[in-house]
C-alpha cells in the first residue's frame, strides 16, 4: 500500500518535472528576450536537478543547483551585460536558417526516442534504488583519483585562459 | 519507475539543445543551448547510474558538471572578445573564414 502510494506520488512528480523542463527548454530556445532566456534556464536546470533527487543521486541534486543556478546562470548574466544585450525584446536573435535545425530536431529525438523505446520498452528501476553519497565521494577518491586530478587541472588552466582571453590589454 | 521516462526526457532535451545551437545567431544563446545539450547527457548518466546500482553515474554527471563550468567560462571569454572586436555577437557576421 505504502510503496503503491510512492510510486504514484513519483510519477506526479516526475510529470510535474518533466514538463517544467521542456516547456522551460522550448523557452530559453524560442524567447526574443536574452535575460529571460536566461531566467528560463534556470527553471530547466532546477528541474534537472530535481530529477536526480528522484533518481535518489542527492548529492550530483544540490551540486547541480549550486553550480549551474549559483555559479553558470550568474557568469551568463555577466556576459549579457558585458556584451550589452538589449534588456528588451530582439528579434534578430533565431537565425534564418531555423528551419533547418527543427529538421535536425525532430530527427534526433525521433531516432533517439525510437532507439530507446525498442532497447528499454519497459526495463524498470530498481525500487528504491540509492547511491550513498559517502559511496560516490569514495568512488572519486580511489578509483577515479587520477580524471578527478586532471579535471582540476583543467578548471585552472580554463580559468586562467579565460582571464588571459578577457583581460583588456 | 520505468527507465524510459528519464531517458526520454533526456532525449527531448537534448534534441532542444541542438535545435538551438543550429538556429540560435547570439552567441551567449548558443552557450546556453550548449548547456541544455550537457544536462541531457547528465539526466542520462545518472538514470543508467540509477538502473545498474552503480555510483559510476553519478561520478561521470559530477565530471560532466566540472567541464561545463570551464566550458561556459573560457565560450563566454571568447563572446566577449567577439564583441569587443566586432561590437557584435551576431554569429552570421562572424564568417572571415568562409572561402
Amino acid at each position: 500500500m505504502f510503496v503503491a502510494e510512492t510510486m504514484v506520488a513519483q510519477h506526479i512528480a516526475f510529470g510535474v518535472i518533466a514538463a517544467v523542463v521542456v516547456i522551460g527548454a522550448l523557452l530559453v530556445v524560442t524567447t526574443n528576450n536574452v535575460v529571460r532566456a536566461a531566467l528560463y534556464l534556470v527553471a530547466v536546470l532546477a528541474g534537472v536537478g530535481a530529477s536526480f533527487l528522484l533518481l535518489g543521486a542527492e548529492f550530483v541534486g544540490i551540486t547541480q543547483i549550486l553550480v549551474y543556478i549559483g555559479a553558470i546562470v550568474v557568469l551568463f548574466l555577466f556576459g549579457i551585460m558585458l556584451t550589452r544585450a538589449p534588456i528588451g525584446a530582439e528579434p534578430r536573435l533565431t537565425g534564418r536558417n531555423w528551419p533547418v535545425g527543427i529538421g535536425v530536431a525532430v530527427a534526433i529525438a525521433g531516432v533517439l526516442g525510437y532507439a530507446l523505446v525498442d532497447a528499454f520498452g519497459s526495463d524498470k528501476l530498481p525500487p528504491g534504488s540509492h547511491q550513498l553519497t559517502a559511496d560516490v565521494s569514495d568512488s572519486i577518491f580511489s578509483t577515479y583519483l587520477v580524471p578527478f586530478e586532471v579535471v582540476s587541472v583543467l578548471l585552472l588552466a580554463a580559468l586562467v585562459g579565460a582571464i588571459v582571453l578577457a583581460r583588456k590589454e | 519507475m520505468l527507465i524510459n521516462e528519464f531517458l526520454l526526457l533526456g532525449a527531448a532535451l537534448f534534441a532542444i539543445g541542438v535545435y538551438g545551437v543550429l538556429a540560435r545567431r547570439n552567441g551567449v544563446m548558443v552557450l546556453m543551448s550548449i548547456e541544455l545539450i550537457l544536462n541531457a547527457v547528465n539526466i542520462n548518466l545518472v538514470a543508467f547510474g540509477a538502473l545498474h546500482n552503480s555510483v559510476v553515474g553519478q561520478v561521470f554527471a559530477l565530471f560532466v558538471i566540472t567541464v561545463a563550468a570551464a566550458e561556459v567560462g573560457v565560450g563566454l571569454a571568447i563572446v566577449l572578445l567577439l564583441y569587443r572586436n566586432r561590437a557584435s555577437i551576431d554569429l552570421d557576421e562572424v564568417d572571415a573564414m568562409r572561402g
